[in-house]
């Protein structure tokens, strides 16, 4: 199979397993983003991956390949790839351009080869005036630019970042979210990207793989991750959304206080029971009087909570006689009252039911 | 299919599934057989002398059997005893000292606006770099009771024929032991006087504390682990110096634990007897550092770390002057007064008939450089065996510390542990651990400078091991990570990364340990031959001739190549390397 196999990967520490049973298949020239709060395995895999680690059960494979196995590993040096350090891990002692000739060197290029391919990638990066910087003469972001040089110089089979963006303040995290992304586009190299934030990951990903303890809980464009999300940590991990317990009849799905037919959601549900919904904020609408649609679903209520977000209204809303809340986000000009009443419109195709 | 050869891939966690097998060539890896001969190292450095020492005290010299006699013997005298008891006295009384002379310094040069801070810094440091025992000498050439220029001065003014101050006493031992050695509680305590953040005494005056309070609740408090970790020390380098006591205690008549000893080694020599008689100096150190290590855990007692942060002076008003008085005291006594008439002596004729121009000459130094018979040769061996053991225990330290830091092989934290044990083991005691393991045949190196070279990089293993670990720490992982990623092996790493980033950090440490092993004495006095003399043991000798100008000058020599070589050391790696250092 072309491109990066993780084939039930797994790595114990102990009695603790960091990572379990993970299996993954990235496209070559594919962008995916390894997203889970910090302590779900998403480093260790990574680090599987570049071989600083070797896994206790299963395997990696490259283009074919076995990389590693618990009976053995190919060595970081002999992987091909490169990475991006959460320290950028630029060498002190080396000027920009020796920073970034390096693995060019150890690959023992001839020199005007080097030079040229230095200089280009410099220019990519944009830090061709700093070539004969010292990296402590460099900020933070420069620092990371050189970082991404040195890591892309050598045409890796594929590119490992381990939270390239944390250490930078917000303003420059947004500006190198987008670097990385054009440079991506640019090379067109296979790459993993592991992070803690959502945005960061949304931006630069063509999929993402959301993991909790140590296992992949759903990988998805960026896109349908949000929309449908099939587990509650994901749709909880992932912006913010309304839980919703009910029941599963034959025909209509049963909640505190209103029922939903099943033809309506948008997903094929079956088997009866209890069944959880997760709603976005995004997927309902508050308007100050009735307007019922055919489509939606209309509560009658009132606005108990507002705060203003700039972007977004974030109203808690509750239904006439029920015990329920919606978080609703509304556009700015949707102004109401905290105790006004109001009608909720609930999108039934955006309403996604869950593993719990 | 898969293939390893590489050191990292030894890091398998411990409870592997069983069906995991690794071939015996994999096994065999560079880091494994690097780990036994590093470990076959440290073997012959610390635990054969160590436990010949303790087995020999117990082996009857004559039969080889089991045997308490040497501990009889060793204890069974009350002149033995009385060595001890008086050694532990000596002891407590130069701790006091010490600390009255370090820590006021400390505070002042660090926290206060008095004057002549840096004056008083590098005086300090001289101090440092001047081995006890020329302050010794510099002393007798002061206090001795009939012709030293202190009591001469005085016998012209008063008329009087008793000397005014006599250094042949049990005064005049603490004083020199504790001037020769106050250098370690100024840097330790300075350095955590450093350490404290002005905002912790902030935070107590704006809850209303006034000045002194502040100091007595907080800042006393906060350098407190530092000061009995520093009096531990302190004790320590007191009774288990050999210089100054061979100068002095004699004399005085105040027998210590390490004269005691150079008696057992005299005709007849009682190495057995001698190595029991040590055991008591090797137990109250590790238990002292047992001790230290206990206190400095002990919840309440916060030790002092995170950023320094910015301090705050103290405007000490017209108290600045009164202080500036004591320190200079403190500075006068300990490096200026004791240097200058080393000095003027070295170029004297005769330097108990005083100053004076006819007096002034050149001999002293053509005597020892050219005439003498072993002085010469002496200033090599030493300036030698220190830059042997310097280089020898820091490449050593460097290789232990990286693969402790790195944790490349199981077990790596005994290597770690067997390289920092000798700082428990005082100089004169590993001296004995040689002597007992390796002088006599079948291996019979005594008298060569293998064996001195031997115990010197042992002596000062820890030191090495404790800089070359810290600066192997302060290297991100990641930057070497970063060139194996790239394709370059663990060697590249070292080569380009590793290698160079350490390179100021390994200069400042091989200074630490080339000045004081290139003064080395009591480590040496057991194991030099009658060929193979350093200079520290040249010195003693002329001393006991009562050659003071010919020791004076032969003492300047040796002072100045220290000097010049920690000069280069100082341009190359800034002034502060030795200050900043624990």
């Amino acid at each position: 199979m072309d491109g990066l196999v993780l084939r039930k990967l797994g790595r114990r520490f102990g009695a603790v397993d960091a990572v379990l049973d993970f299996d993954l298949h990235i496209k070559p020239g594919e962008f995916v983003s390894l997203l889970g709060p910090s302590g779900c395995g998403k480093t260790t895999t990574l680090r599987m991956i570049a071989g600083f680690i070797d896994p206790t059960s299963g395997s990696i494979e490259l283009d074919g390949k076995i990389l590693s196995a618990p009976s053995g590993s190919v060595p970081p040096e002999k992987r091909g790839m490169s990475m991006i350090f959460q320290s950028y891990a630029i060498w002190p002692n080396m000027t920009v351009t020796q920073n970034v000739a390096f693995g060019l060197n150890l690959r023992k290029l001839p020199s005007d080869e080097v030079k040229k391919r230095v200089g280009a990638v410099l220019e990519t990066v944009r830090m061709s005036h700093l070539a004969d910087r010292y990296p402590a003469e460099l900020s933070g972001g420069q620092q990371q630019r050189v970082a991404l040089a040195r890591a892309v110089v050598i045409r890796p089979a594929v590119l490992l970042l381990d939270e390239p963006l944390s250490n930078l303040d917000a303003n420059l995290r947004e500006e190198m979210r987008f670097e990385i992304k054009r440079m991506h586009d640019e090379f067109k190299i296979t790459s993993v990207y592991v992070t803690h934030d959502q945005g960061e990951a949304m931006v630069t990903s063509d999929r993402i793989a959301v993991m909790n303890n140590g296992r992949l809980e759903q990988i998805d464009t960026p896109y349908a991750l949000y929309s449908r999300p099939k587990t509650r940590f994901v749709a909880s991990f992932i912006g913010r959304t309304n839980f919703l317990s009910g029941n599963c009849g034959n025909h209509m799905i049963d909640f505190a206080g209103f029922s939903v037919p099943l033809a309506m959601i948008g997903e094929e549900v079956t088997g009866g029971g209890p069944i959880t919904v997760s709603i976005r904020p995004q997927a309902m609408k508050l308007s100050a009087t009735e307007a019922p649609r055919d489509k939606a679903i209309n509560l009658q209520g009132s606005v108990q909570q507002s705060a203003f977000l700039g972007e977004t209204w974030d109203y808690v809303f509750q239904p006439k006689d029920s015990g329920l809340q919606f978080r609703v986000a509304a556009p700015p000009a949707d102004v109401f009252q905290v105790g006004a009443p109001a009608w909720l419109q609930i999108d039934p195709t955006q309403i996604v039911p869950i593993v719990d | 299919m898969t293939s390893v050869s590489h050191p990292a891939a030894s890091t398998w966690s411990e409870d592997q599934p069983v069906k995991v097998r690794v071939p015996w060539r994999q096994r065999l890896q560079p880091a494994n057989v690097l780990w036994l001969f590093l470990a076959g190292i440290l073997v012959v450095l610390i635990v054969a002398p160590m436990w010949t020492l303790v087995v020999s005290s117990f082996t009857d010299a004559k039969t080889g059997g089991w045997t308490l006699n040497n501990y009889v013997e060793a204890y069974g005298k009350e002149r033995h005893i009385t060595a001890l008891t008086n050694t532990l006295k000596m002891g407590a009384v130069v701790v006091v000292l010490k600390l009255a002379f370090g820590v006021p310094l400390a505070w002042a040069c660090t926290r206060t606006d008095m004057p002549g801070r840096n004056f008083v810094r590098y005086s300090v440091f001289g101090a440092f770099i001047m081995p006890p025992y020329l302050a010794g000498v510099g002393w007798i050439l002061l206090a001795g009771p009939n012709t030293g220029w202190i009591n001469r001065v005085w016998h012209s003014l008063s008329g009087s024929t008793e000397p005014l101050v006599n250094i042949f006493s049990f005064g005049g031992l603490v004083l020199v032991t504790a001037i020769g050695g106050f250098f370690l509680v100024f840097v330790l305590v300075s350095s955590a006087f450093e350490m404290i953040n002005s905002e912790m005494e902030d935070a107590a005056n704006i809850l209303g504390a006034g000045p002194f309070k502040t100091a007595m609740k907080v800042t006393f408090p906060l350098v407190m682990p530092a000061i009995i970790g520093a009096a531990l020390l302190s004790f320590l380098g007191a009774i288990a110096l050999y210089g100054v006591p061979a100068l002095i205690s004699i004399p005085a008549r105040y027998p210590v634990v390490v004269i005691q000893l150079t008696e057992f080694f005299s005709f007849p020599l009682r190495i057995q007897v001698a190595a029991a008689y040590s055991i008591p100096l090797l137990l109250i150190t590790a238990t002292m550092l047992g001790l230290q290590k206990l206190i400095l855990r002990r919840k309440g007692y916060v030790s002092v770390s995170g950023k320094g942060g910015e301090r705050r002076i103290v405007k000490l008003g017209r108290w600045r002057w009164v202080l500036f008085a004591y320190c200079f005291c403190v500075v006068a006594l300990s490096v200026l007064m004791p240097l200058f008439v080393l000095l003027l002596a070295a170029f004297s004729d005769s330097w108990t008939t005083g100053f004076s121009f006819s007096n002034l000459t050149l001999g002293n130094f053509y005597y020892v450089l050219f005439e003498h018979s072993s002085s010469q040769k002496a200033l090599v061996g030493s300036i030698g065996l220190g830059i042997v053991a310097a280089t020898v225990a820091i490449t050593l330290a460097l290789f232990i510390a990286y693969i402790v830091q790195r944790k490349l092989i199981p077990f790596s934290g005994l290597l770690a542990f067997l390289a920092v044990s000798p700082y428990v083991v005082p100089g004169i005691v590993l001296a004995i651990g040689f002597y007992a393991a390796y002088a006599l045949p079948p291996i019979a190196l005594y008298g060569t400078y293998t064996i001195m070279a031997l115990a010197f990089i042992t002596r000062f293993l820890p030191i090495a091991f404790t800089t070359s670990s810290a600066g192997v720490r302060s290297i991100h992982p990641e930057m070497e990570e970063a060139v194996r990623i790239l394709g370059g092996g663990r060697v590249a790493a070292l080569r380009h990364v590793v290698g160079p980033l350490l390179k100021r950090t390994l200069a400042g440490g091989w200074l630490l340990i080339f000045v004081p092993a290139a003064q080395e004495l009591s480590t040496a006095i057991f194991l030099v031959g009658p060929t193979t003399r350093v200079v520290s043991v040249v010195l003693l000798d002329l001393s006991e001739e009562g050659e003071l100008e010919k020791l004076a000058s032969l003492g300047s020599l040796l002072l100045i190549i220290i000097v010049a070589v920690v000069a280069i050391g100082m341009r190359y790696l800034g002034r502060d390397f030795m200050l900043r250092r624990s």
